[in-house]
């Protein structure tokens, strides 16, 4: 088995750790792992984006020219990747600000609205986190537990109440989400 | 009606690319017009660097040669000596001239070399991301300088202006800012008067630009533009640093 | 397992230097490397006796590296292509001088300012020493995150084994990517004493030197060096093979081409075509035994590069004629991926 997955979004959205923290959940799980940032002028136009590879073998390209899975924070994110999903992949739309459909019929579209969530949670920075929720949940490639541990080590030096408030959009993330 | 935002004839009609609030947009626009109201459009070779500027050619209307980095005014000395009636102008960013293309820079000022050289100080290495320049304040903060600059393990912010000053090759030399509508007129009439200067034979001159870079300061744009009038122009004050008047008087 | 962890390419070969008691660095920043000198920058000035430069320019860079080096510390310095060759300079008098120091190059996309995107455009220029003069450098190939940091411990060490330069050959993707890394542990240096400038004290002042007018002498110093350069190519040619046993077609590709390639392969294999890998690691001295030995059973060769062909001259100066050799490559930034690969040695499969 082979997955990659694409995250996107502005820079600020989080988009990086997003990916850096599955990475790290999936290593955790004895994967083998590849996480590569876009980097250099890219980053100038203000998006970022990441992609993560994950097998349970050696990874041979951390490149993903068909991913088969697409998490997206915005909508110009949408536009530049959405022709490059593999058929029978799914999207994971934020639904909050992202106001277009995909205009692929072969894929899967589950819609997260993140804003709305973690201003319930009474704190807008987490939304990436309530995303990663519904994504752990749908993919099932790493179980919730390695996700947390992950986010643990992360936010590793900060307080509690950070974990405390980062555990709970992941898990509002993930209960959205049938 | 006059249009009071007209786009000057040699700047080309590519949006620019820089960051928002990025003092590079500002003196784009400000040396392209100087180049029309001077006439010289068709006159004028530019050099841009590597740096944040590096496809300046995208924006000039006139013709470019890019130069390696900080190799700026050793490739502007050969046009010049090739073609002493073009007006040759390099474009360069901190770390640029005052880092690794010190020699060059130091080497055609002292050789008096009759060019026009648009120093371009944002106190960091804009294109590579945010690590500390030649020009980097003491205690600011950086990729390469985290707990912030440090004399004693980093050096001392470098006033090349006032270095080159020192040489008897350089005929006008002056530092403006491009953060407030004001500050941006002096800049173009220093700019104006440096290519003046240059068509007048009389030798070396260089305009610093003290210039916001909102991005890697970390800052918003009116915070970026405050910061340059509160803190930078102390470390750099604003002013004509050298001035031989070998240039014709009415360049004023 | 707890000590595995997830870092990327540049910051693996920072932290595996300072483990490996690397105490100098000096840098400039370009891109796509910036990271290295960044985790130096944070990192060296907190190891004891580290000291961390931002140097000037490249050139600067590098001989700060040889006056630490001649006063015996562990030093390194790192670039990406347009800075490489800057360092030309100081890595020929590294060279001349017998002193050691590791030269980190995360290659991008060229000639000239090129762009900053993955390439293996400086093969040349890296193997083949660079600079002027008659002179080696020892050149590391890494594949992975992992391979970057075993790689770096060990290019101080055969650094120091050889009193030469030894240089790290990876690429912007390399160095970018994230991956599990576990640092080894580092080998206690060895390193003789004499060879360390320190002040004469009450004894004989010694120099280092590379001006050497008499021509007779000059040879003699090249003969010296052509020695201890023999005595590495016997000692220290280090390849990886992949599925090349029942290989009708053999791949030759170094670094993350190479990665590309078992992919390729793998999916050629899946479709019953035989086709395996040679992977060298050290890029001077070259694995030419290995690639001439398996060329008594197959004949066959594709050489794919990030380049427009470089290494595929060692390749056939290997072979000595045997053989057929053909090429694939993607110069300029381009990282072609494994089915487009795939599709190209499948055409010379068929053939
Ligand atoms: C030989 C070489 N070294 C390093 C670089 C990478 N590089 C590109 S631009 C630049 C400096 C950018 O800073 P500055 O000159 O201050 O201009 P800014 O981007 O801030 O306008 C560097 C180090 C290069 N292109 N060539
Ligand atoms: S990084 Fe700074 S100098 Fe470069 S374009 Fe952005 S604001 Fe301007």
């Amino acid at each position: 088995m082979q997955i990659k997955t694409i995250f996107a979004g502005f820079g600020g959205q989080g988009v990086l750790m997003m990916g850096y923290s599955f990475a790290q959940a999936a290593m955790f799980e004895g994967f083998h792992v590849t996480y590569l940032p876009s980097y250099g002028v890219e980053v100038r136009g203000g998006t970022a984006n990441c992609t993560v590879a994950v097998s349970n073998e050696e990874i041979a390209s951390p490149v993903a020219s068909q991913p088969d899975y697409l998490v997206v924070m915005n909508n110009p994110s949408l536009m530049s990747f959405q022709t490059r999903i593999a058929p029978g992949g799914a999207f994971f739309l934020n639904s909050s600000i992202i106001t277009g459909r995909p205009n692929r019929s072969d894929v899967d579209i589950w819609g997260v609205p993140t804003a709305e969530i973690a201003s319930e949670l009474g704190n807008p920075r987490v939304q990436n986190v309530v995303m990663m929720g519904a994504y752990v949940k749908m993919t099932r490639i790493v179980s919730a537990e390695s996700y947390l541990k992950s986010l643990k080590s992360i936010l590793g030096t900060k307080k509690k109440a950070a974990m405390e408030i980062n555990r709970k959009a992941f898990e509002a993330g993930f209960n959205y989400i049938e | 009606m006059k249009k009071v935002f007209s786009r000057p004839r040699s700047l080309k009609s590519t949006p620019f690319h820089y960051c928002a609030g990025c003092g590079h947009s500002i003196i784009h626009r400000v040396i392209c017009e100087v180049i029309d109201e001077l006439g010289i459009r068709g006159n004028t070779i530019g050099v841009p660097p590597a740096g944040c500027a590096v496809v300046a050619y995208n924006y000039f209307d006139v013709d470019m040669l890019e130069a390696p980095h900080g190799r700026g005014c050793a490739v502007a000395t050969g046009i010049k000596r090739t073609l002493p009636d073009r007006v040759v102008f390099s474009y360069q960013g901190d770390g640029d001239l005052a880092a690794i293309g010190t020699a060059e820079t130091f080497h055609a000022a002292n050789r008096g070399e009759n060019i026009t050289v648009l120093f371009i100080n944002n106190a960091v290495y804009g294109m590579t991301g945010g690590q500390m320049a030649p020009t980097t304040l003491l205690g600011q903060t950086s990729t390469t300088s985290p707990p912030g600059r440090n004399a004693i393990l980093d050096g001392h912010p470098i006033r090349m202006s006032e270095i080159l000053a020192n040489l008897e090759g350089t005929a006008y030399i002056e530092r403006v800012a491009v953060n407030s509508a004001q500050n941006i007129l002096r800049a173009k009439k220093a700019v104006k008067k440096a290519f003046q200067y240059q068509i007048d034979g009389a030798g070396f001159n260089m305009i610093e630009v003290l210039s916001q870079c909102p991005t890697n300061w970390k800052m918003n744009t009116v915070d970026a533009c405050r910061w340059v009038d509160e803190v930078m122009s102390k470390t750099f004050p604003i002013g004509v640093i050298k001035d031989t008047g070998k240039g014709r008087k009415d360049a004023d | 397992m707890s000590d595995k962890i997830l870092i990327a390419g540049n910051w693996a070969i920072g932290e595996a230097a300072i483990r490996a008691g690397c105490r100098f660095y000096a840098g400039y920043p370009i891109t796509p490397q910036n990271e290295l000198t960044e985790y130096m920058a944070e990192n060296m000035r907190r190891a004891e006796g580290g000291t961390f430069i931002q140097a000037e320019s490249e050139i600067a860079a590098v001989n700060m590296v040889l006056g630490a080096s001649a006063a015996g510390a562990r030093a390194m310095t790192s670039s990406s292509s347009p800075g490489i060759s800057l360092k030309q300079e100081g890595i020929s008098a590294l060279a001349a001088d017998e002193l050691p120091a590791v030269i980190v190059n995360m290659m991008r996309g060229g000639p000239g300012l090129g762009n900053i995107l993955p390439s293996q455009g400086d093969y040349f220029q890296a193997t083949r020493g660079g600079g002027h003069g008659d002179y080696r450098t020892i050149v590391l190939a890494p594949a992975s995150v992992q391979e970057l940091a075993d790689l770096t411990m060990d290019a101080f060490d055969l650094a120091d084994k050889y009193r030469n330069p030894v240089m790290i050959l990876g690429d912007g993707m390399t160095g970018q990517m994230m991956e599990p890394v576990v640092f080894g542990k580092p080998r206690p240096r060895r390193y003789n004493e004499k060879y360390v400038l320190k002040g004469a004290g009450e004894g004989k002042s010694k120099f280092i030197r590379a001006l050497i007018l008499d021509a007779l002498r000059m040879e003699e110093h090249n003969w010296k060096l052509v020695r201890k350069y023999r005595v590495v190519e016997q000692n220290e040619v280090r390849f990886e093979t992949y599925k090349t046993g029942n290989a009708r077609l053999i791949i030759i590709a170094y670094g993350i081409a190479a990665r590309i390639a078992k992919g390729a392969i793998n999916r050629l294999r899946d479709s019953g075509m035989k086709v395996g890998l040679i992977r060298p690691i050290t890029l001077w001295p070259f694995p030419a035994q290995i690639i001439r030995d398996t060329a008594e059973r197959i004949d066959r060769f594709l050489v794919f590069e990030m380049s427009t062909g470089q290494m595929i001259d060692d390749v056939k100066l290997a072979l000595e004629g045997k053989g057929h050799v053909s090429f694939y490559g993607r110069p300029g930034g381009v990282v072609p991926t494994p089915a487009e690969l795939a599709k190209a040695i499948v055409q010379e499969y068929r053939r």
